[in-house]
């Protein structure tokens, strides 16, 4: 699982680097948020501009990575490619998160 | 559309491999985004399901099977594998998950058979020995 982490101001962002967060690579994927965003920053930015399908443990992997980060702290998803948002939407999960269409309307929102 | 014929051996990967391959044969469809997504989401949660409670760890892997065909309402797909049936011969009801709960009860899994019942028009379970017989009817590509 390739995730890569940068900070801008305040903000952490994590982007992942793969197409599909699945079934196949749901504990890795958990893993590597923990690693990631442990001691991290208050809000963090998962950027999911690059990942095309999500399936049911996938989204359970990304509910898991925000109970490991805590509630005092944010997990913001940006850059839902269709099939990911779909997910989100018929879950209702999009309810639970803060979710924005582009990465950079992430940034401007929680910068401020 | 010709019909198409997926097998592969149960594990961890062999989901991406039967999708891709399901996926290739849907392309004389030319479904949109949307389209593959349903088809994506409803097969990956299927066949996650066999992988993980067909053929737990610890029993032998074994076939896991798609036929698919196209007609005017929608396509027509069986998915078969010979492993561990379903408990009380039936599927999960596959409610919607509840969301009104503490932080830490927020839900990490059960959201796999409200997909595919919310997703699929119609879904029919059959166990007949050795095998598990699941049919899904999804609208779409239809006439």
């Amino acid at each position: 699982m390739d995730l890569r982490s940068r900070s801008e101001d305040n903000l952490q962002v994590v982007s992942v680097h793969d197409a599909r967060i699945d079934a196949a690579v749901a504990i890795e994927f958990k893993d590597a948020m923990r690693a990631s965003t442990d001691g991290g920053s208050e809000t963090v930015i998962l950027d999911l501009s690059e990942v095309q399908f999500i399936d049911s443990s996938g989204l359970g992997a990304i509910v898991a990575a925000m109970k490991n980060m805590g509630q005092a702290r944010t997990l913001a998803l940006a850059g839902l490619t269709p099939t990911v948002d779909k997910v989100f939407r018929l879950t209702r999960m999009d309810s639970v998160f803060a979710v924005f269409p582009t990465l950079d309307g992430a940034l401007t929102e929680l910068k401020a | 559309m010709p019909d198409i014929q997926v097998c592969v051996q149960s594990s961890k990967l062999a989901v991406r491999e039967a999708l891709k391959e399901l996926l290739a044969g849907l392309g004389p469809l030319h479904l949109d985004v949307e389209e593959v997504g349903t088809v994506e989401l409803v097969m990956a949660e299927a066949l996650n399901n066999i992988v993980e409670h067909a053929y737990p760890a610890g029993d032998p892997a074994g076939p896991i099977r798609i036929a698919c065909k196209h007609a005017t309402d929608g396509l027509h797909l069986t998915v078969t594998d010979e492993g561990r049936g379903m408990p009380d011969g039936r599927t999960p009801l596959g409610l919607a998950a509840n969301l009104d709960v503490d932080f830490c009860d927020m839900p990490e899994g059960g959201f796999g058979w409200f997909l595919i019942k919310d997703l699929a028009k119609e879904v029919t379970y059959k166990r007949i020995d050795p095998q598990n017989r699941l049919t899904l009817r999804l609208a779409v590509a239809m006439a």
